[in-house]
């Protein structure tokens, strides 16, 4: 998605009218769209204007550099936040990335971008069977899937870094396949 | 019970060493008997009043039991106890259905012991062999290693792998917490020696060819980092820490040379690093995984772990990398090789139906047999003579080290109390 905050107002003003155009075609909705525009009372042309200011300085916050501290930990906790569910979990001797998981990953590379100066490491995890340091390669290969991604969502190489556990750091105990789902799995560790 | 016996007996109480009393950390248990091994029958050591702090019968009937290519006879059987073979009565021995005889005796010299053994043919009567030896009391475990090799040596024309050691991984866990320790034991699991704890995982130890040093993967720096470290003087240094993964080393032959599993070029690859240098050349080159490298006992090839056919298999190469060809074509998992003294033998981690086993693969005549029970049965590694190897399992969920012979059927379990043990390698002899 296109985040061309400048013309925000103008895109909300657009989306306004296209609802109350129904089914009209593309010409005329950019006349609507004028006309609509023209018809913005002047507390709704402050209210954009407030959010645009908004916007923009929170853009400039975020070219700043990286999330730190409070404001990290609110978008890292914020279940609405594109950054609130950082874990994409694996097949047995998988690294592919399951379409389920695969917004999750965009989501995050889009943050990053948005983020040029935000670091973030990919832990790459395995469960517990087979050969313990196969295991390690298996978490590294899982963890440069996630990289890859990332990276192709907008992510810098630079913010990135891989790293694997293999299976020395399960998060569930047991052997049963439901321990073992759960620890086949990569984090993104902000 | 004989006479001689109830004295041992009541010395041994009341100088406390018993078997398992002394240290108590090891449990050697019989999972499974032998068979077609060789009777025989080990006589309490005599000694002189002065009873020595070690049971040296005891230490070399287990050692030739875990063999699994001797059937010991339990004591509670013999009818007499000589110490001597003057005194033995081949009559009584031959009605027990043994082919050999071990009799010895202890003698105070000062500040050490005299010990004395004889190996005898039940059927002829003739004495095998025979040896004396005058040692400080801490070598008294030593000695009895000693004696078990040279009666495996006279009787199986192959030497013994008594007198070596076994490094690996221990977890102390109490809560969150966990401890992770490098150790080094006896090869039958006595005198456990930590070189090293930390708090982040540890893995791999390798054991260099002169059997002073061992290499490891240590997570200490939050990522994998191989080191090498002097067992005697505690010495370490960090030899890889590059970019991505740096894991899985293994001594050549010559021990100038590590291969190691590297990332730090984009790809999981073998590399060889030249251990004083820290110079790396690449082995293998593929865009799959290649690790686990073992090198064959001449240090031409290697062979390694690689999902390039899309499961894991075992691969060899020269040791250049040249000229890879495909090992194993058995089940849909095979990893962690570890090669034979002799080069004759493939023992791998197996995936089957009922979960993870090792197996061993006959590499001139294409045999293949699945060695242990699993189903999280893991890093198998040769003992320096071939004729045992040691593999990381488990018993009522802990983890635990376990030997298999390659002659019979004998496996055996080395159990420590209360903490997960893994990840192990048999030195050299």
């Amino acid at each position: 998605m296109m985040h061309s905050k400048r013309f925000a107002p103008w895109l909300l003003a657009a989306a306004f009218a296209l609802v109350l155009a129904g089914c009209a075609t593309p010409g005329e909705d950019e006349e609507r769209v004028e006309d609509q525009d023209d018809e913005l009372t002047e507390e709704e042309m402050a209210a954009l204007d407030e959010e645009e200011r908004r916007a923009a300085e929170a853009r400039a916050a975020r070219e700043r550099g990286a999330l730190e501290g409070e404001a990290l930990e609110a978008a890292l906790e914020d279940p609405d936040s594109p950054i609130s569910e950082r874990t994409v979990y694996f097949a047995f001797d998988s690294s592919d990335i399951r379409d389920d998981d695969m917004a999750i990953l965009e989501a995050h590379g889009e943050f990053l971008s948005d983020h040029p100066n935000q670091q973030v490491t990919i832990e790459g995890h395995t469960d517990e069977r087979g050969a313990r340091e196969y295991n390690l390669a298996l978490g590294e290969r899982r963890a440069e899937s996630v990289k890859r991604i990332l990276v192709l969502s907008g992510a810098s190489e630079d913010q990135l870094e891989v790293v694997s556990y293999g299976e020395e750091n399960p998060v569930a105990s047991g052997s049963d396949e439901e321990a073992y789902q759960q620890n086949r799995r990569a984090e993104l560790v902000y | 019970m004989h006479p001689r016996l109830k004295a041992l007996a009541a010395a041994a109480l009341t100088l406390g060493f018993l078997p398992g009393l002394a240290k108590a950390e090891l449990v050697v248990e019989i999972t499974q008997g032998a068979e077609a091994a060789l009777p025989i029958a080990v006589a309490e050591f005599g000694d002189d009043g002065d009873a020595p702090p070690e049971d040296i019968a005891t230490i070399i009937r287990n050692n030739l039991l875990r063999s699994g290519q001797f059937d010991p006879l339990p004591q509670e059987e013999f009818i007499d106890n000589p110490t001597r073979s003057d005194d033995v009565r081949y009559e009584n021995w031959r009605a027990l259905g043994v082919d050999n005889l071990v009799v010895g005796e202890t003698r105070r010299d000062g500040d050490n012991f005299q010990v004395r053994f004889e190996l005898l043919d039940v059927f002829t009567g003739d004495r095998m062999l025979g040896r004396s030896f005058r040692v400080q009391p801490g070598s008294l475990r030593a000695v009895a290693h000693v004696i078990s090799d040279s009666i495996h040596e006279e009787l199986l024309d192959r030497p013994g792998a008594f007198n070596t050691m076994v490094a690996y991984v221990a977890i102390n866990e109490s809560g969150e917490e966990r401890e992770f320790e490098l150790i080094v034991a006896d090869a039958d699991g006595h005198d456990p020696q930590s070189i090293l704890t930390s708090s982040e995982p540890l893995l791999s130890p390798a054991w260099a060819p002169d059997r002073e040093r061992l290499a490891y993967v240590s997570f200490e720096g939050r990522r994998s980092e191989i080191f090498v470290q002097n067992i005697r003087t505690g010495e370490r240094d960090n030899i890889a820490s590059f970019r991505g993964l740096n894991s899985a080393p293994a001594w050549s032959p010559e021990g100038n040379t590590l291969a190691v599993t590297l990332s730090k070029d984009g790809q999981t690859d073998i590399y060889a690093l030249d251990v004083e240098t820290g110079s790396t050349t690449q082995i293998t080159n593929h865009y799959s995984i290649d690790t686990e490298a073992a090198w064959s006992p001449d240090g031409e090839s290697i062979y390694f772990t690689s999902d390039r056919a899309g499961n894991p298999n075992i691969f060899r190469a020269d040791a250049d990398g040249g000229n890879v060809e495909r090992i194993t074509y058995e089940g849909t998992y095979n990893a962690s090789p570890d090669i034979s003294p002799d080069g004759e033998q493939l023992a791998m981690v197996h995936r089957t139906d009922d979960g993870f086993r090792i197996a061993v693969q006959d590499l001139n005549r294409d045999r293949f047999r699945v060695v242990s029970e699993g189903p999280h049965d893991e890093s198998p590694s040769f003992a320096p003579n071939g004729a045992l190897l040691v593999y990381a399992t488990r018993q009522d969920g802990v983890g635990v080290l376990g030997t298999a012979s390659m002659y019979g059927e004998a496996r055996h379990i080395m159990a420590t109390e209360g903490r997960t043990l893994r990840e192990p390698a048999w030195s050299p002899q």
